[in-house]
Order: C-alpha cells, then structure tokens, then sequence
C-alpha cells in the first residue's frame, strides 16, 4: 500500500505515523537484502558449477583424443585409459545385474506388501543405516567377507558385491517410490476384474512405474560408475595389463570378460595416480580421466531426466 | 405320496488350497530381497565389531589405547593412540558444516521461498549433478587449485591486532596449502546437496496457510522466513546437518587427498591433520591381514560405525519428536 492511497488526515491534527510505517524502512531494508543473500546462494551454486566444468575443459583439452580413450596405459608417454575404463563399464554393468533386480523386487515389497509393523521398521532401519555407513568401511566389509575370508582375492565381483551392498537402499528407495507414485485406482480396477495381487504387481503396476524405475537406475549407475573408496580394497588397484578381448575363458585372471581377476576401475585409477605419484604425464591422465567422469556424470543425470520424461510422455499418452 | 428327496454332496465354497497356493511366492521373494538389507547390515555390523576388538582382544592392548594421542606403528614399542584421527575427524566435519550449513540452508530457502520456476529449474539440477561428481574429482581439485591458493595467498603467519587488546589470536600460514581448511572447504562442497535437499523438504513441508497467515499480517518476506518457517523447520534442517556431518566424516578420498595426513593433534586450520578414513585409506593397503597395526586400523572403521549408527538413531529421535510435537 503506498502513502498515497491513505486517507487525508483531517485539517488541524497532526498525522500520527502507523506501526507499519515507524517499522517499515528496517524491515523492508533486512528483507531487500535477504533477497539478494538468498538469490546470492543460486547464483554460487550455479557459478561454482559452471566454473568446475570450464576448468576440466580446458584442463583436459590438450589430452582428451579417440586414443587417449582407446590406448592401454604407458609409463614413457601420455597413453590411454582404455582398460580402466572398460572396467569401470564392466563394473557398472555386474553390479546392475544383481542390484536393479534385488532392489526392484524390494521396492515391490516395501511398496505393495510391507505393513506397519516390527519387520518393517527393521528394514527401514537397516535401509538407512546402510545409506549411513561410510564407503570405506562398506570397502573393508568386502575385503574382510569376500578378499580374505572367502579367498577371493582382489575381483570384480568381490567389488560389485561391496557395490551392490552399499547401493541397494538407494536402488531399493528409488523402486519404492516410482511404484508407490502408480495411482491406488489403478490397483483397484485391477483387483476388481478379479486379477490376484502379483498379476496386478506383475501387469498393471510395474509397466506404469517403468518411467520411474529408469530413472532410478540410470541415478544408481550416476553413483556407482564415479564410486572408488568401496573398491580400492576389493577389486584392486593395480595397473590392469593389456586386455585381449578374444579371450571369453571366464576362468582366466586376464580375460577382461572374467569376473575373478581384480579390476581397477576410473576413479581408483586417478586415486592410484595421485597417490603414488609417478610419471611426468601424471597431470595431464588424470585431468583427462576426471575430464570423461565427469562427462559420464552429465550424460548419465540428463540421460535420467530425459528418458524418464520420454517414457512418462509416452506412457500417459497411451 | 413319495416325497421328493434330493441330497447335496456338501460343497465347501473355498475350493481346497494346495500349499503351494497357500505360499505366495511371489510374496516370499519380494519379501527376500528386501530383508536382504537386514542380512547384509547384521553381517558387517558383525564382522566389522569383531575386527575392530582384536587390537583389544588378541593384541592386549588397553581399550584406553582410544584416547592416546601417539601414533607410532613402527616404533619398538609400537603406539596405536587414535585419539589424532578422531579429533582429526572431528574438527575437519565441524569446519565442513560451519561453512556449508549457512550456505546449504539459505540455498534450500532461495529454493522453497525465493525462486521463480525458471531459475528452480536451473538450480535443481546442477545440485543433482554436484552429488554425481565423484570423490575423487573433488579431490583432484582440492589438490590442482585450492591447495596451491591457501599456499600461495596465506603464506606468512596469520594474526590478528587490536589496538587496545593486543594480539588476539595468531596462527602459522599454510606451508603447502595441504590442511584442515583445505579439507573442510572441500568437504564443504561435497556435502552442501544433501543439506540442501533435506532441508529444502523441511521447508516445503511447513504448510502454506502459515505463509499467508503470516503475510497477511503485515510481515516481510524475511520476517516471514525468520520468525517462522526457520523455527517451523528446524527439527527438519537439524535432520540435514546430522545427515551432512555423516557424510562428512564417512568421507575418504577426497579428504585424504588434500588434507595433508599428519597423525598428530590438531593445531591450527592451516596445518595438516588426519582423519579416521584418510589414516584406513593409507595404511591398509601396506599392513598384514591380523598384525596390530592393521587391527588398530579395524579399530578406527569400528569408531567410524558407531558415528554413523549413532547419527542414524539420533535422526530417528528428531524426527520423531517433530511426528510428537
């Protein structure tokens, strides 16, 4: 309301100032200035970001090339990350295999079956704890099961057990909530026509919440293919060898196709690098390496918002 | 008269259930692989104990050995006092969270109270991609530009003068840039999504009426924000900051990476300190499977378990004071 929309005082008496007007100037300054604090804090976010990505670009453009993605490593000259990168994908695929189904069929349950109970709230209660426990110590849990008391050794699959172990409430979250957001009529309709509850779980629910559930995956695989501290103890972080992708002997320590042969992934290879800190193209590999995770990262985040909006697009207007 | 008789064989309604209509499979495996979460979390709450007593147990050292403040593994008579890493952890996860809850909780508000759409649909995301980034980008960078900073632009000693009062407080520049600030900055950054996103819920879960009740009486956006929505939510920002100081001291790599790893007491934020993960992360690739040192380095991930369990209860015990009130 401004001044002049008030009514004249009347002639003769003097016009007393309102409470609004007598507290007004500091409050409208203290709120003026929130205001720009607050859009200050987007503005850093978005600052911090952009200047991230810039700097990886440039730090990385005089190495990043289709053989410094393709060649083996090399200790006299720049080469490549292609063994290391294959395992990150090979790690990333084992452990989808066994999380995205386990976390499915646990997101079914917590959603369709689960009722407030004891059991219930003991695997809420082990859900966050898990999501809680530090990585590294997810790490030393595989070590100690799968490394040492099992014998394993440094393997890809010890790593994508200790993955899996430590991805799975997310996974299993993320499933709940994509089919809880399927409408209850949807459930009655079906349960109506006379379909038993796993037909209507089975044919009517998962297909509606298939947006949901990719999206949920593609964000599991986001954290997944970037995480290092769960694996620097279980599936190892030596130089991988040259890969000889003819060799399908599952068996063999040196097949890259092997779950049983230790497989140091992206990350680890730049943790390794850092830490041991050898070579004179130390630098350049990993800006180069942190150059493709990060790439990685936005393609697997816009790949998430765009089919999951492709799919619930489609699905709708079915 | 004959009369007419008919018998009926006596039918149940329910038609007989073999028991494998009894079982709901489907019910059972679903069932499975959520209690797999309780299975997996009872194995390493397990496993992890049991290796975390052997420095107590096997090796005879005195459960008082947590509070020693001397780390020397490789001394005749090794030391495994952990206290350094605790306090280490500690100080590095509260420096963290001084400098990324103001800056976490005024993101979530210009997020639930100030945005426009357009610039929510900016925001959002470039936080999504933050939490994607991995550790050890994060601690690439720390080493690659704010290492070299700290060094570079507080190089000399750092005091401060008053007139009247004298010398108010004076600490050592950074000597390498390698240091608690170096570790807390970048911890700062790695934990500002999830502050931000559990407290942006917080906000949007007080309820609109509020707002307008509120604003209808005259007050200013701020006033609105200050004397309501931040008290309406605080079990729900506290909820976040527990949630970040977990993150915060779970975190290994990127920690490890910048902070410097002295096993002594923290003295000052520009030195080096350690911490219970970058100590793990070091050493347990060079000790042997059931040597002391290696179980003092079971011992800290042990320490590390109870932080993380005692945050998940103490969220609990917020949350659920906020459902009471």
């Amino acid at each position: 309301m401004t001044a002049a929309a008030r009514p004249a005082p009347m002639p003769g008496t003097t016009p007393k100032p309102s409470l609004r007007q007598r507290t007004s100037r500091g409050s409208a300054l203290a709120d003026r200035a929130a205001t720009v604090v607050l859009w200050g804090t987007g503005a850093f976010v978005l600052l911090l970001l952009g200047s991230i990505i810039v700097h990886f670009a440039l730090a990385a453009a005089g190495v990043l090339s289709l053989s410094f993605l393709l060649d083996d490593p090399s200790g006299s000259s720049l080469g490549g990350i292609m063994p290391v990168l294959w395992n990150s994908i090979y790690m990333l695929v084992l452990t989808m295999l066994i999380a995205v189904p386990v976390g499915i069929l646990g997101g079914i349950y917590m959603s369709e079956y689960a009722r407030e109970n004891a059991v219930t709230g003991a695997i809420r209660f082990a859900e966050e704890s898990i999501s809680s426990v530090p990585s590294i110590v997810v790490g030393l849990f595989g070590l100690i099961l799968f490394v040492d008391n099992a014998h394993w050794g440094f393997t890809a699959l010890a790593g994508a057990l200790a993955l899996t172990f430590f991805n799975l409430p997310l996974m299993t979250r993320l499933a709940e909530q994509a089919l809880r957001s399927v409408p209850q009529e949807e459930r009655s309709a079906s349960l109506a026509l006379g379909a038993t509850k796993w037909q209507t779980i089975r044919h009517v629910v998962l297909p509606l919440a298939i947006p949901g559930l990719i999206t949920g995956v593609i964000l599991t695989a986001g954290r997944v293919f970037g995480e290092a501290a769960v694996l620097l103890f279980t599936a190892g972080v030596g130089t991988p060898p040259h890969y000889d992708f003819t060799n399908f002997d599952l068996s063999s320590p040196v097949s890259p196709w092997s779950p049983f042969r230790p497989a140091t992934t992206l990350s680890v290879y730049i943790y390794k690098l850092n830490s041991e800190g050898l070579g004179a193209f130390k630098n350049q590999i990993v800006d180069g390496s942190a150059a493709v995770l990060i790439a990685m990262v936005l393609i697997f985040n816009l790949g998430a918002r765009f089919v999951g909006r492709l799919l619930t697009r489609r699905m709708t207007a079915a | 008269m004959a009369q007419m008789t008919t018998t009926y064989e006596k039918v149940s309604l329910r038609a007989k259930r073999r028991w494998q209509d009894r079982i709901d499979i489907p019910q059972v495996v679903v069932f499975m692989a959520a209690a797999s979460m309780i299975a997996i979390v009872a194995l390493l709450l397990l496993f992890i104990f049991w290796q975390g007593i052997q420095l107590f147990v096997k090796d005879g050292q005195s459960i008082g050995t947590i509070f020693d403040s001397t780390w020397n593994p490789l001394a005749d008579t090794p030391e495994y006092g952990i206290l350094p890493f605790i306090l280490g952890t500690l100080v590095v996860t509260v420096g963290a969270l001084a400098i990324s809850t103001p800056l976490s909780v005024g993101l979530a508000l210009f997020l639930s109270e100030v945005a426009p759409n357009w610039a929510k649909s900016i925001v959002q995301p470039a936080l999504e991609i933050f939490v994607g980034i991995p550790s050890v980008v994060w601690g690439w960078l720390g080493i690659t530009v704010l290492v070299p900073w700290l060094s570079d632009t507080f190089p000399k000693k750092i005091a401060l003068t008053l007139p009247i009062v004298g010398q108010v407080f004076s600490m050592p520049g950074f000597l390498t840039g390698f240091s608690w600030l170096a570790g807390s900055l970048v911890l700062s950054i790695m934990v500002l999504p999830t502050i931000t996103s559990v407290s942006y819920d917080a906000f949007r879960a007080v309820p609109q009426e509020l707002r307008t009740g509120s604003l209808a009486l005259g007050t200013t956006r701020w006033q609105t924000i200050r004397h309501l929505l931040i008290p309406a939510a605080l079990s729900g920002v506290l909820t976040a900051v527990v949630l970040g100081m977990t993150r915060a001291a779970g975190e290994a790599l990127a920690v490890q990476m910048v902070i410097g790893n002295s096993p002594t007491l923290p003295a000052a934020i520009t030195q080096p300190v350690t911490t219970l993960t970058s100590q793990i992360t070091l050493d347990m690739g060079n000790t042997v499977f059931g040597e002391p040192w290696q179980d003092a380095l079971w011992t800290m991930s042990l320490v590390l378990l109870i932080i993380s369990v005692t945050s998940v209860v103490l969220v609990r015990v917020i949350n659920k004071r906020r459902l009471g009130a």
